[in-house]
């Protein structure tokens, strides 16, 4: 048997992405199951298709804001907050990769169907082969990154929000559910504290970076209030205790916030919440939506079989 | 044979030292093994997943299986202490006690009683919380003026 040199192994920044097959190298590392041996079954009293739709929906929130965030790579105002976004962003993804794939164990029929030999695995055809409507993300995390300003109040806004919901579902009746959120709390932790970080230095920075983070919360408020709407899925979930109305973190959220507004020397913006009811979260998105899909999306659905 | 595969991104680390190894289950020619990603999104996941299995086959296992754990969660103080010395030995700074209970939010730089690991000054500072991988956040000593990397408490 040939013996494998780690270190050779290593030489070439492609072979962890080859895998198997490198004809096909387009989808994935070969770590084909983000939850190999992972135990999927549904427990006892949970709704397989309620669970999936409410995985898809956290999700779609981490891997949508994630490709959002991503925009900034290269792009951001020194190397440290580019390569803090980035990795922010990865995280996010990492998340949407277990709770997509846990979507489509939960309910495979979610999973869109695509040609016969095609290596795709489940969570790439959830991100890569979904059409817009198909996704359940709130419209807040697809809205265009705006400045430096916008992104740092949207960020404080959504991980707090963030935290505050899977602290909750860490204690999911759906075990796979809870090791997920018990694992995304402590990276959310970190996203928090750069967002709220930030959200007081240019608060307390110059006029223009002061003027700039004013301006970037009072665009981001109005947004904020799908976050807290209740869709029927998630009434479900939180009904079967695997998940969370989110209306319920609301104080929490509210709590934290006010805590930086008032370090920060900001004032609460006063501005009306936008749209009513769910809107992303039953499909219904807004203009920047389609946009960020066909970037995201245009490479793998060119070449649905791995390869050219 | 397990023990000996090392972490991608910081080689000086095997996977026991990380605490990324959970458990090896061995029958005859097959063996599991049970690892937990650090990260939700580590990339360096397949790579150790790969080399683990390149390592067992050579050592003769005909089947490998690697399995993922997600709970508990990883945490930095299942680093062991032989894993601390290697950091420190290569210049990066390890984390100290992961933090427990209700989840402040600290708007303030952080603080963390750490020394240089090159000049053992403990006059540094905090340049960026996040690093080259997600597991690291950037530190300069002001005594040696170098730059190094101190691995996160999660």
């Amino acid at each position: 048997m040939d013996s494998h040199d780690l270190d050779l192994d290593h030489d070439s920044v492609y072979d962890g992405l080859l895998g198997g097959d490198a004809s096909q190298w387009a989808f994935g590392t070969d770590f084909e199951d983000p939850l190999a041996g992972v135990d999927t079954t549904i427990p006892a009293g949970v709704d397989g298709a309620v669970l999936a739709a409410y995985c898809l929906m956290l999700g779609d929130d981490a891997l949508v804001y994630a490709h959002r965030l991503s925009e900034w790579t290269s792009n951001a105002p020194d190397l440290e907050d580019d390569i803090a976004l980035a990795n922010i962003s990865l995280d996010l993804l990492g998340q949407a990769r277990l709770l997509l794939a846990r979507a489509a164990a939960a309910d495979p029929s979610v999973v869109p169907v695509l040609p016969d030999g095609s290596p795709v695995p489940p969570e790439d055809a959830l991100a890569f082969f979904r059409d817009e409507s198909a996704f359940r993300n709130v419209r807040y995390v697809e809205a265009p990154n705006g400045d430096f300003g916008v992104t740092i109040a949207r960020l404080l806004l959504f991980s707090t929000h963030r935290l505050a919901l899977l602290q909750r579902l860490a204690a999911s009746v759906d075990p796979v559910l809870a090791a997920i959120a018990a694992k995304g709390v402590k990276e959310v932790t970190y996203h928090r504290d750069y967002a709220g970080r930030w959200f007081v230095t240019l608060a307390r920075g110059t006029e223009e970076s002061r003027r700039r983070l004013v301006a970037g919360l009072a665009t981001v408020w109005p947004m904020y209030a799908e976050l807290t709407r209740c869709s029927d899925v998630e009434a479900r979930a939180a009904e079967q205790a695997f998940g969370v109305d989110p209306a319920t973190v609301g104080d929490e959220v509210d709590a934290v916030v006010e805590h930086v507004l008032a370090t920060a020397g900001i004032e609460r913006p006063d501005v009306p919440a936008s749209g009513t009811g769910p809107l992303g979260r039953t499909g219904r998105h807004s203009e920047a939506m389609g946009r960020l899909l066909a970037e995201m999306q245009v490479v793998a659905r060119a070449h649905p079989l791995g390869k050219w | 044979m397990a023990a000996t595969v090392t972490d991608p991104e910081m080689p000086m680390l095997t996977l026991v030292d990380l605490g990324v190894l959970r458990d090896v289950d061995e029958s005859g020619d097959r063996v599991t093994v049970t690892i937990t990603p650090t990260y939700s999104g580590c990339p360096a996941m397949a790579t150790m997943r790969d080399d683990l299995v390149h390592a067992l086959q050579d050592a003769g296992y005909d089947e490998v299986d690697v399995k993922v754990s997600l709970s508990p969660a990883w945490s930095s103080d299942w680093i062991t202490e032989h894993g601390r010395d290697r950091l420190r030995a290569h210049g990066l700074s390890a984390p100290g006690p992961a933090p427990t209970g209700p989840i402040p939010l600290t708007l303030a730089p952080v603080r963390r009683a750490i020394d240089c690991p090159r000049c053992g000054s403990a006059d540094v500072r905090l340049t960026s919380e996040f690093g080259p991988t997600a597991c690291k956040a950037m530190y300069q000593c002001s005594t040696c003026l170098e730059p190094f990397e101190h691995v996160k408490e999660i």
